[in-house]
C-alpha cells in the first residue's frame, strides 16, 4: 500500500490520527487557535465509523473531568485546549495524575497571561513541566515541531501514557497547529474491544464483573500512606526520566555554538543554524521533544564541546532553567526570546548569537 | 424458640443488602447518608446489575461512598462527578451509572457541570442529598441554606441582604428538556425510605431504558452541622425543610409505574 501524503493543519492532524488509531472518546470546549480540533472531530463524524465518542463540553472544566471519568474506565481519551483553557484544566489534570490515569491533553499554546493574545507563544513550558496544578506530579510532556509530529505523538502520547499510567501531554503552539504541511497520517487500527480494555486495564472502573471492585480516587487521609503513594510516583517518574527522555540533534558534531529550541523554534532555529553556518558560524540545533522528561544528559553531553549556548523560546525564559541546570554553569548559557505573540525572524537568533555569546567572549 | 432457630433463613425477613459490606461507617448518628447507600445497595443488587454499576462519588461527606459500597466507583473533584459520569456512560453505554453529591457540591461548586449533564439527557441518575449545610468541613453555609438558617459563615442566621437566596436546584431541574424524572423525596420514616427507594429504581430503569436524566433528591438531615439530636432533627427538617423542599415528584414523562 504506497502512502497516502495530504496536507493539512498540524490541528487537523491532531483529529485525523485521534480517530485512526482509535481513540474512544475526545472531549473539548471551542478556544483559538485550537477549534480545528474539535471542529475535525465533529466533521469527520467518528461516531459512525469507528464508535469514538465526540463531545463538546460546557467548560474546559468539565471537558478535562469527563477525560478523568473516561480514562478511570480505562479508554483512550483526550481534550485539547489553548493556554487559558489549559489553567482551567489544571483541577482535573492533578486528580488524573493522583489517580494514575493514562490519557492526552493538547495544549495549541497562545501568549498570556490573562486572555492575552490568540498568537503563538510557549509561554506554558512551565506549567506543562513543573506542576501547574495541586501536588507533586509530572506530566509526559512532548513538543512537535512539525505536523507530521502532531499527527504521530498522538499515538506516542498515549503510549507512553498507557505504559506509565500517567497524563501525557502534546504541547505546541498556534503555529504548528495552525500551519499547513504535508503529513502522512498513522495507518487505521481499530478501537479496543471491551473484553481488550478490561484485560490491558484490570484497574479501571468498569463494573465489577469476575473481580472485585476497582476504586479511581486520589483521596488518601493517613498520611503514612499517603506518603508511601508519593514516594511510588516519584519512583515513577524518576524511570520515566530514566527511560523516555526524547531529543533531536542536527549539525552538532563540529558546532562552537549551541541553539537549544523546541517545537515552532526549533524550526526556526533551523534556519537561523544553516545562514549562521553560510556565514562561517558553526551553529548546531539541539531540539527536546520530551520537554519533561527533559533531555538533560543530552545537553550536558553537548555542553563539553561549545563555547556558548543559547535558548530560543517564544517566552521570556522557562525552559532556560532546564538548560542552566544540565550545564552546571560550564559554558554561557543565554536566552533569546519574543514574547506576546511575535515570531521571531531566523536573523534575529544569528544576531542574539553573536551579541550574546561570541562578541561577549 | 431458641435464638439460632429466629436466624435460620427461612425465618430472614430482613438483611444487610449484600452489595452494603462491613466496612464500619464514618457518618455520624442519625445521618441519611447511610440509609440513601442503602437504598442504593438494594435497587443495584435487585436490578442484576451489580456488576455493571458505576458509582461516581462527590467531595463532601460521602467521598467514602466507595468504602460501603461493594461496586466499581470513582471519586470525583468537587462538583465535577456528572462530568465524569457523562464520559462514563457514553463509553460505555450499558453500564449502570450515578453520581452521589451533595448540596454544596451540586448545587454550588458543580453547578455548571450538573446543569449540563441534566440539560443532556445523559443517560444517567445524579443522587442529590440536600441537608442544607456543609457537612464535612464542618457545618458552613450551603446553597441550599434555609433563610434565618444557622451556620458557621452565617452564625446570625442567613439573610439574603448578605448571602443570597437558597437554590431550588431540583426545580431548575424539572424545567430542563434533557430530564425524564425529577423527584424529591426523604428518608427519614419508613413509610418515606420505601418510597425514596422506589424513586431511586425508577430513575436507575430510566437511565437503563435510554430516556435521559434524573434527578433524585433526598431532603436529608445533618444532626452534627444542625447541632441536635438525630430525633430533633427529623423534626427541625419535616418543620423548615420540607414546607420550602416539598416533597413529590417534579417531573415525570417517563410512563414507568
Amino acid at each position: 500500500m504506497t502512502e497516502e501524503v495530504v496536507l493539512m493543519k498540524g490541528n487537523e492532524a491532531i483529529a485525523h490520527a485521534a480517530v485512526r488509531i482509535g481513540v474512544d472518546g475526545y472531549f473539548g470546549y471551542p478556544i483559538t487557535p485550537q477549534s480545528e480540533v474539535l471542529e475535525t472531530l465533529a466533521e469527520l463524524k467518528p461516531w459512525e465509523t469507528t464508535g469514538m465518542v465526540v463531545l463538546q463540553a460546557e467548560s474546559e472544566v468539565a471537558a478535562i473531568n469527563m477525560v478523568y471519568g473516561g480514562a478511570g474506565s480505562g479508554k483512550m481519551v483526550m481534550t485539547s485546549s489553548s493556554s487559558p483553557g489549559v489553567s482551567l484544566k489544571q483541577e482535573g489534570i492533578s486528580y488524573i495524575a493522583g489517580a494514575e490515569l493514562p490519557c492526552l491533553v493538547v495544549n495549541v499554546m497562545r501568549g498570556g497571561p490573562g486572555l492575552g493574545t490568540i498568537q503563538p507563544s510557549q509561554a506554558d513550558y512551565f506549567q506543562a513541566t513543573k506542576g501547574g496544578g495541586h501536588g507533586d506530579y509530572r506530566l509526559i510532556v512532548l513538543a512537535p515541531a512539525s505536523v507530521q509530529e502532531m499527527a504521530d505523538f498522538v499515538d506516542l502520547a498515549f503510549k507512553l501514557a498507557f505504559k506509565y499510567r500517567n497524563p501525557a501531554m502534546i504541547l505546541t503552539d498556534g503555529v504548528i497547529g495552525q500551519m499547513m504541511e504535508k503529513v502522512v497520517l498513522p495507518a487505521p487500527r481499530p478501537r479496543r474491544t471491551e473484553e481488550e480494555v478490561t484485560a490491558q486495564c484490570p484497574w479501571a472502573a468498569t463494573g465489577c464483573k469476575g473481580r472485585k471492585p476497582n476504586i479511581i480516587t486520589s483521596l488518601e487521609l493517613d498520611p503514612s500512606v499517603m506518603e508511601q503513594r508519593n514516594l511510588h510516583l516519584q519512583a515513577k517518574y524518576a524511570e520515566i526520566e530514566e527511560k523516555e527522555a526524547r531529543y533531536e540533534e542536527i549539525n552538532c558534531e563540529d558546532a562552537e555554538y549551541l541553539i537549544v529550541a523546541f517545537g515552532s523554534c526549533a524550526r526556526i532555529a533551523q534556519k537561523s543554524m544553516e545562514h549562521a553556518r553560510e556565514m562561517g558560524i558553526k551553529v548546531g540545533l539541539l531540539r527536546p521533544v520530551t520537554l519533561w522528561p527533559f533531555p538533560t544528559k543530552a545537553v550536558k553531553e553537548r555542553a563539553k564541546q561549545v563555547k556558548g549556548i543559547l535558548v530560543v523560546e517564544l517566552n521570556s525564559g522557562q525552559m532556560i532553567e532546564d538548560v542552566q541546570l544540565a550545564v552546571e554553569c560550564k559554558v554561557p548559557v543565554e536566552h533569546f526570546g519574543r514574547l506576546g505573540g511575535i515570531v521571531p525572524d531566523p536573523d534575529e537568533v544569528i544576531e542574539a548569537i553573536r551579541k550574546q555569546l561570541i562578541n561577549k567572549q | 424458640m431458641t435464638k439460632e432457630d429466629i436466624m435460620k433463613p427461612e425465618n430472614l425477613v430482613y438483611q444487610k443488602p449484600r452489595l452494603l459490606n462491613d466496612n464500619p461507617m464514618h457518618y455520624c448518628p442519625g445521618c441519611s447518608h447511610g440509609v440513601v447507600h442503602k437504598l442504593i445497595a438494594e435497587v443495584i443488587d435487585e436490578m442484576g446489575m451489580a456488576e455493571k454499576a458505576v458509582g461516581v462519588s462527590p467531595v463532601g461527606c460521602a467521598v467514602f461512598m466507595y468504602n460501603y459500597l461493594d461496586i466499581d466507583c470513582q471519586e470525583a473533584a468537587h462538583g465535577r462527578a456528572p462530568a465524569l459520569a457523562t464520559a462514563v456512560k457514553r463509553l460505555w453505554p450499558d453500564r449502570l451509572v450515578f453520581t452521589y453529591q451533595g448540596d454544596g457540591d451540586l448545587a454550588c461548586i458543580g453547578t455548571a457541570e450538573t446543569i449540563h449533564a441534566l440539560n443532556r439527557g445523559e443517560n444517567i441518575t445524579i443522587i442529590f442529598i440536600n441537608n442544607a449545610i456543609y457537612g464535612m468541613t464542618g457545618g458552613q453555609m450551603a446553597p441550599t441554606t434555609l433563610l434565618g438558617m444557622k451556620t458557621s459563615t452565617c452564625p446570625y442566621g442567613r439573610i439574603p441582604e448578605v448571602h443570597g437566596y437558597p437554590l431550588k436546584m431540583t426545580e431548575i431541574a424539572a424545567t430542563l428538556q434533557g430530564t425524564c424524572y425529577v423527584t424529591r423525596q426523604s428518608v427519614q420514616s419508613v413509610a418515606a425510605i420505601r418510597k425514596a427507594k422506589k424513586a431511586i429504581r425508577k430513575a436507575f430503569e430510566c437511565s437503563m431504558q435510554k430516556k435521559g436524566s434524573s434527578l433524585v433528591e433526598i431532603v436529608s438531615t445533618c444532626s452534627s452541622g444542625w447541632k441536635m439530636t438525630p430525633e430533633k432533627a427529623n423534626k427541625w427538617m419535616e418543620e423548615n425543610m420540607f414546607p420550602f423542599y416539598p416533597l413529590g415528584d417534579l417531573k415525570d414523562t417517563t410512563e414507568i409505574k
